[in-house]
């Protein structure tokens, strides 16, 4: 006799919790070939809304925390997936309808986005920062600083686990907070990753994953005033210059859509920070 | 005892006019494009001196088909001359152009103050001296691109499109063209309608220089010239600095269009003074801070946040040394403070000014003899001002400062973040570690602690939030006018085989 499986309930994960969207709505997550997998959380304006302040009440913490500690958080991310490697494996399987091999590839490539993205918490302050000879008596250092709350739109195509990863960690490693959109065809592993984040020292509200319909969120978070960048990676089938012309009203960092999967890259780090310049005296002695 | 002789009036000082005979100026200029000056199809219009309303000279208005004609010719030198000629000798230019700056510094200088209403002191001792600084800066990296920070072989983007504003006219020209050429990029400036004067002296040098035509391209015109130039579709580059409601829509204008952007915008900067600064140099730095330049400056120190207990002695010494402040022609050495650029600024000054005092803060102005003619806006301050107040949260873009207290650090780094805004900040204090924990704390581009709008070529300019994006001056200066050719990174094995 077989045993009857446990199926779980997949939420968002807003402020480090597991709601149900406020608007009590889901949708029907199935296989390429219709096969029901579940009934995802269909996010709503108010959860967008919910999201961003949990993503502003953590900016403080976060991004006051030492570059070291981000490291080591997010090497921890690395750490709890590989433990649940199969689970992720088994998961993308199902929900994307690949083999088994490409599912490993994918978990295991998104395992090692974490341990690059989180070498560089303690890093690229030195390459992208740097002291200024200015002509006077005066010390003069620049050096980037995470540019707040980001919201962003997930790769909508593609490896959704891997994709997923390379959006949050180039933004969250410099202290950056964000809410961000799942892949809406494939959300189950967006989901099961929140887990990961949740158990892995990442402090609520860090990441915030809603899961549901791009083209009806991301038009309230671009026009949030508390939002101040809008990584538009996978809103390419989407209006995203409509997107782009919102989050003009509160001049907000925009990155354009990528094509697939966007590569680790230093410029994607940096794309996400201020660079603050700070001028002090010397005395003439 | 004779009491009829009036004591003389402390710092009364003899006239001491720069002379205008170094000038050569022509009665009407055209545009400067493709190395030549040619006639503009727009209605042409006068630039005055904002001190005595004199007309200066007649200059263009550039229509579509010229702003159309700039940009061709600017595609042309880009893609036959500019983007072939190797780093160094983009360097060799940029070094003539700095030296030649230097050799007609004085005539800059007296053109400047001239045509914008600056003290001649800024203009000779600031504005020119960072021109030629910054072309000298930037000539020294077009052959060292490879060490900016983005990687082997970066790419010029192209023909760039660049709107100037009139407060630091030469000097925002300066910060526009030298990091463009250097990166190998071909560019069309538009400077502010209300002081063209120096840009196209400007022109004048790049002949001297010997600059290949069409590399830059100066053309003159209102906000309509400056927006069918952002708009033209065959630039790659927008550089703006101006306000943010223009910022704003020039952002909204280029979505979509994959046109790379810096903005630099408004500010309302807080300028911290705690209990244990060095007074004295505080309120130099307070001064300094929001009347350098009439208080037409994007960074200026517009929001004093003095600790409770030093408050009354801060705004004592601070009417005392007001009070001394001379106010007057624009040429004259002994000016501090000169004229305000244009009618419409000084309404839009006393506008706010008269909602300052109506929403109950308490204003007081030093006492100084207001010309009759120019336009002109006594240096002020209002103390009692609410957090909430329109001159608390409002760029006046003139001389005028608003006075808050705080009493803890927290308290002072939460109302000075307490804006949209975040071009800049002051921190004074005798403490470092204090100085350093609130810099951390402060959302701004720029921290002057212990010192106030300072500038240097090498040194990175620009906004958090709505003042704007992007860096100008040094390394990040130059990255805004490259595109990386992408780095060759390990990393981009880990993706390696991801599917599209």
């Amino acid at each position: 006799m077989t045993r009857l499986t446990v199926p779980k309930t997949y939420k968002l994960y807003i402020g480090g919790k597991f709601p149900r969207s406020e608007s009590g709505r889901t949708y029907e997550v199935t296989t390429a070939k219709g096969v029901f997998l579940a009934n995802a959380s269909l996010a709503s304006r108010k959860d967008a809304r919910d999201a961003v302040v949990a993503a502003r009440a953590a900016v403080s913490g976060w991004s006051g925390a030492t570059a070291y500690n981000r490291g080591q958080v997010l090497y921890r991310i690395a750490e709890l997936l590989e433990g649940r490697r199969d689970q992720f494996v088994d998961e993308l399987v199902s929900s994307e309808s690949i083999s088994k091999s490409e599912a490993t590839r994918q978990v295991d490539t998104s395992i090692d986005a974490w341990v690059w993205y989180a070498g560089w918490a303690d890093k690229y302050v030195q390459v992208a920062g740097n002291a200024n000879p200015v002509s006077g008596p005066y010390f003069n250092l620049s050096t980037p600083e995470p540019t707040g709350v980001v919201a962003i739109v997930a790769p909508q195509s593609g490896d959704s686990l891997l994709g997923l990863v390379s959006v949050i960690a180039p933004a969250i490693l410099s202290g950056n907070t964000v809410v961000v959109i799942a892949n809406q065809n494939s959300p189950l592993s967006a989901v099961s990753l929140s887990e990961v984040l949740a158990t892995s020292d990442v402090p609520g509200g860090v990441v915030n994953i809603l899961t549901g319909s791009p083209a009806e969120i991301t038009p309230w978070l671009a026009s949030h005033a508390d939002v101040n960048a809008l990584d538009l990676a996978g809103a390419e089938s989407i209006e995203w210059i409509d997107l782009q012309i919102a989050a003009a009203d509160t001049l907000k960092r925009v990155l354009p859509p990528v094509t697939g999967v966007p590569a680790p890259s230093l410029e994607r780090i940096v794309a996400l920070t201020e660079t603050k310049t700070v001028w002090h005296t010397k005395a003439m002695i | 005892m004779d009491n009829t002789t009036a004591a003389p009036r402390f710092l009364d000082y003899a006239p001491a006019p720069e002379s205008t005979s170094v000038l050569h100026l022509k009665p009407s200029y055209g545009l400067f494009i493709n190395g030549e000056f040619t006639d503009g199809h727009g209605s042409p219009f006068t630039t005055i001196s904002p001190a005595t309303e004199q007309v200066i000279a007649e200059i263009a208005t550039a229509n579509t088909a010229d702003v159309d004609a700039a940009v061709s010719a600017a595609r042309r030198a880009y893609d036959r001359t500019w983007s072939k000629l190797s780093g160094a000798d983009r360097g060799k230019y940029l070094f003539r152009i700095a030296r030649l700056v230097q050799e007609r510094a004085r005539e800059l200088a007296v053109a400047e103050s001239l045509d914008n209403g600056k003290p001649i002191k800024e203009s000779r001792d600031v504005d020119v001296p960072l021109v030629a600084a910054w072309f000298f800066y930037y000539a020294g990296w077009a052959d060292k691109l490879d060490y900016a920070g983005l990687g082997p072989n970066p790419r010029a983007l192209g023909v760039a499109a660049q709107v100037i504003p009139w407060n630091f006219p030469l000097l925002m020209l300066a910060w526009k063209i030298a990091p463009a050429l250097a990166a190998g990029n071909t560019v069309v400036i538009k400077p502010a309608e209300t002081t063209p004067l120096t840009a196209l002296i400007f022109a004048e040098i790049l002949q001297q220089a010997d600059l290949p035509a069409g590399v830059v391209n100066i053309i003159t015109g209102a906000g309509e010239t400056g927006e069918a130039l952002v708009n033209h579709p065959d630039i790659n580059k927008v550089a703006f600095t101006g306000s943010t409601a223009v910022g704003r829509a020039i952002a909204k204008s280029v979505a979509g269009t994959g046109k790379k952007v810096t903005l630099e915008l408004g500010g309302k900067a807080a300028n911290i003074v705690f209990d244990d600064a060095p007074i004295d140099q505080a309120v130099e730095g307070i001064i300094n801070g929001i009347f350098f330049n009439q208080g037409h400056v994007c960074c200026a120190g517009s929001r004093l946040l003095v600790q409770e207990s030093i408050h009354d002695e801060v705004i004592d010494r601070l009417k005392s040394r007001m009070s001394t402040l001379r106010l007057g022609d624009p040429l004259d050495k002994n000016t501090d403070i000169g004229a305000i650029n244009s009618r419409e600024q000084l309404d839009r000054i006393r506008e706010l000014s008269n909602v300052g005092e109506a929403e109950g803060a308490e204003r007081w102005s030093a006492p100084c003899d207001i010309p009759d003619k120019g336009f002109w806006f006594a240096p002020t301050i209002f103390t009692n001002v609410s957090t909430s107040s329109r001159i608390a949260r409002e760029e006046i873009f003139g001389p005028v400062l608003s006075v808050l207290t705080f009493r803890t650090p927290a308290e002072a780094v939460a109302k000075a973040n307490n804006t949209p805004y975040g071009l800049s900040a002051g921190i004074w204090s005798d403490k470092g570690s204090k100085i350093l924990a609130v810099a951390d704390k402060l959302r701004a581009g720029v921290i002057w602690a212990n010192t106030f709008n300072k500038f240097d070529p090498s040194s990175p300019f620009g906004g958090y939030k709505e003042s704007g994006y992007g860096r100008e001056g040094g390394r990040h200066g130059l990255a805004a006018y490259l595109e990386s050719a992408g780095w060759a990174s390990p990393a981009a094995s880990i993706t390696k085989g991801a599917r599209k």
